[in-house]
């Protein structure tokens, strides 16, 4: 007989889903297989037990091979490097717990590092928008029960969030919903005809990069005033005819996603989508939500705020918090080449930012705290596997709507191994004794 | 054969996905990400067959990647390469005071290259980072 654990939480987007099942061997020690989650929350599980695992600290060699080393002698590196540094950055904390978070940062404001999550690549754009003007949101849990009116704009759920759509957005029969789809109308705004598109009661194929322009013509459309015969490539029929099915609605919600926040007009597209969202408020009940991709990208802005009052792109080199994106934010700092060494945990700039700021990462001291050997270990000068957070121990973490949701440990890491948080507190521990604060 | 324009943009699938929890340094990632997807009508005004490996070159940076047919189409005049690091060896870096680079519109030439190799994404940002590439 296997045994199972029920309402497993999957760490992997910002669905957070929690209603995986994991089937263990009898000692519970091997993850056997995984049910309820989509392909990649089922290979995040999966991939743990990976034979080819690393399980202690390296560091990089001249030759670029790996010299095997404590995770003491790991933590004395990182301390040394972080209290050394006049302008630290310490990025990414998304794929782990808030409970890590919360102990790096203690470290952050001993050393006045610059701290910044994945944000600063995502939705970091929506953060100021939000700070603009606000936004009116609410939880997924009211989308299921009460949306009818389902906009996904520049975002691709089928691929980026594979069970956004069966279990809040679009599938599923709530309590205002109760014939599921059928009780929704889906508007899809992507210039490809992606896999999400295709399902879409209307999609408007937008020319890439003109959302400001879609979303404001829109907004005309709602006042019933002049417009241009296309806009962004659409008719301006087509746009009349979208503005009524949004309005004719009872709850609408507008999910948004990268193919706004990376686009040449930014945190504008998102003001302007905010703004669409209230201007439908004047008609009916609407609300506008981020779709965030790491499943903790939320809980670190959550905490980096509750902290240091500012959600991403903290700078505290000056011995309190500053903020202010284009100045504070990683990729500025790293492409003016102000930061002296790089503190990366829990994410990957090394796949996943521009090449000329790796490059200067890699110029640079550097420690990688990651469980897979990826492209930002391997332009580090250390690297530190740790334990799989929401596998090989719990903690908390944030959904995209703000909903805090405890994980649950699945399986214990391989032995000897540290969990994030264990491993930062070694080296809070020591940097508290270099800085003489002990 | 000679070279086209396209609209560069990148973004998530869920190869990518996938592959990227499997391990980033396995082929399955180089074969979900070090791909551009392109319309059918792009690839033939291109002269080249589906499969097989082009240039991509941006006022950023330039990266080898193989030219498949877009499954999300069509989209005549934009091209697609998953998030990683082959798109971001060419995207526009720069954020306009937002700390937001522009990952999403960056003009980019496409040409053959077919006896070019396409590079894991270790060996990509480590020869990259050494300027070997
Ligand atoms: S949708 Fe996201 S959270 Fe849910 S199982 Fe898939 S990857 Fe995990």
């Amino acid at each position: 007989m296997t045994k199972s654990m029920t309402d497993v939480i999957c760490p992997f987007c910002g669905t957070l889903c929690d209603d995986l099942e994991i089937s263990l061997s009898d000692d519970g020690k091997k993850i056997l297989d995984v049910y309820n989650a989509c392909a990649i929350g089922a290979e995040k599980f999966l991939h743990s037990q990976a034979k080819d695992r690393i399980t202690r600290p390296r560091l990089q060699q001249a030759d670029g091979t790996w010299k095997e080393i404590s995770y003491d002698e790991a933590a004395e590196y990182a301390a040394q490097m972080l209290s050394k540094a006049k302008k630290p950055i310490m990025y990414g904390w998304s794929s782990t717990n808030c409970e890590a978070q919360s102990v790096g940062h203690e470290i952050a404001e001993m050393v006045g590092a610059c701290v910044d999550n994945t944000a600063a690549v995502c939705h970091g754009t929506t953060l100021i928008a939000v700070q603009d003007i606000g936004l009116p949101s609410c939880t997924l849990g009211e989308i299921k029960n009460r949306a009818d009116r389902v906009i996904f704009w520049g975002c691709n759920p089928a691929h980026a969030h594979p069970r956004h759509m069966s279990r809040y957005s679009w599938v599923p029969r709530g309590f205002f919903t109760g014939k599921g789809h059928k009780s929704r109308k889906l508007v899809v705004v992507d210039p490809r005809v992606t896999d999400t598109a295709k399902l879409a009661d209307i999609h408007l194929q937008i020319e890439q990069g003109r959302d400001y322009e879609l979303l404001n013509a829109l907004r005309v459309a709602l006042n019933e005033e002049w417009l241009p015969d296309t806009v962004a490539g659409i008719p301006k029929e087509k746009i009349r005819e979208v503005a009524e099915v949004l309005k004719s609605g009872r709850f609408g919600i507008i999910f948004f996603g990268m193919g706004v926040t990376q686009t040449l007009s930014k945190n504008h597209n998102i003001d302007e989508a905010i703004a669409l969202t209230k201007h439908l408020n004047e008609f009916t009940k609407y609300s506008i939500m981020p779709m965030r991709g790491h499943y903790n990208v939320t809980g670190s802005g959550e905490v980096l705020a509750w902290q240091f009052g500012f959600p991403y792109s903290v700078d505290l080199t000056r011995g309190f918090a500053r903020y202010n994106p284009g100045d504070t934010s990683t990729i500025d700092l790293l492409s003016r080449g102000e930061a002296d060494a790089v503190f990366v945990i829990a994410s990957d700039p090394g796949a996943h930012f521009p090449i000329s700021c790796v490059r200067q990462i890699s110029k640079l001291p550097s420690v990688c705290i990651d469980p897979h050997m990826t492209p930002t270990a391997g332009v580090c000068k250390l690297h530190v596997p740790v334990a799989f957070v929401g596998v090989e121990t719990g903690g908390n973490a944030y959904r995209m709507d703000n909903v805090p949701i405890d994980m649950r440990k699945v399986v214990d890491a391989p032995e000897g191994m540290l969990t994030d948080e264990e491993f930062l507190t070694k080296i809070r521990d020591r940097v508290k004794k270099l800085k003489g604060a002990a | 054969m000679g070279k086209i324009t396209l609209n560069l943009i990148s973004g998530r699938s869920i190869q990518q996905g996938v592959a990227m929890e499997g391990g980033k340094e396995k082929p399955l990632y180089t074969k979900a990400c070090g791909i551009i997807e392109m319309d059918s009508s792009d690839l033939k005004k291109l002269g080249i067959w589906k499969n097989s490996n082009v240039r991509v070159t941006s006022s950023y940076g330039n990266v080898v990647v193989k030219a498949i047919e877009t499954t999300q189409g069509p989209h005549p005049g934009v091209g697609f390469i998953p998030m990683g690091p082959w798109a971001n060896s060419v995207v526009n870096p720069n954020t306009y005071s937002t700390g937001m680079p522009t990952f999403k519109g960056t003009p980019v030439e496409v040409e053959p290259a077919m006896n070019e190799p396409i590079f894991d994404s270790v060996e990509l940002v480590q020869k990259k980072c050494r300027g070997e590439i």
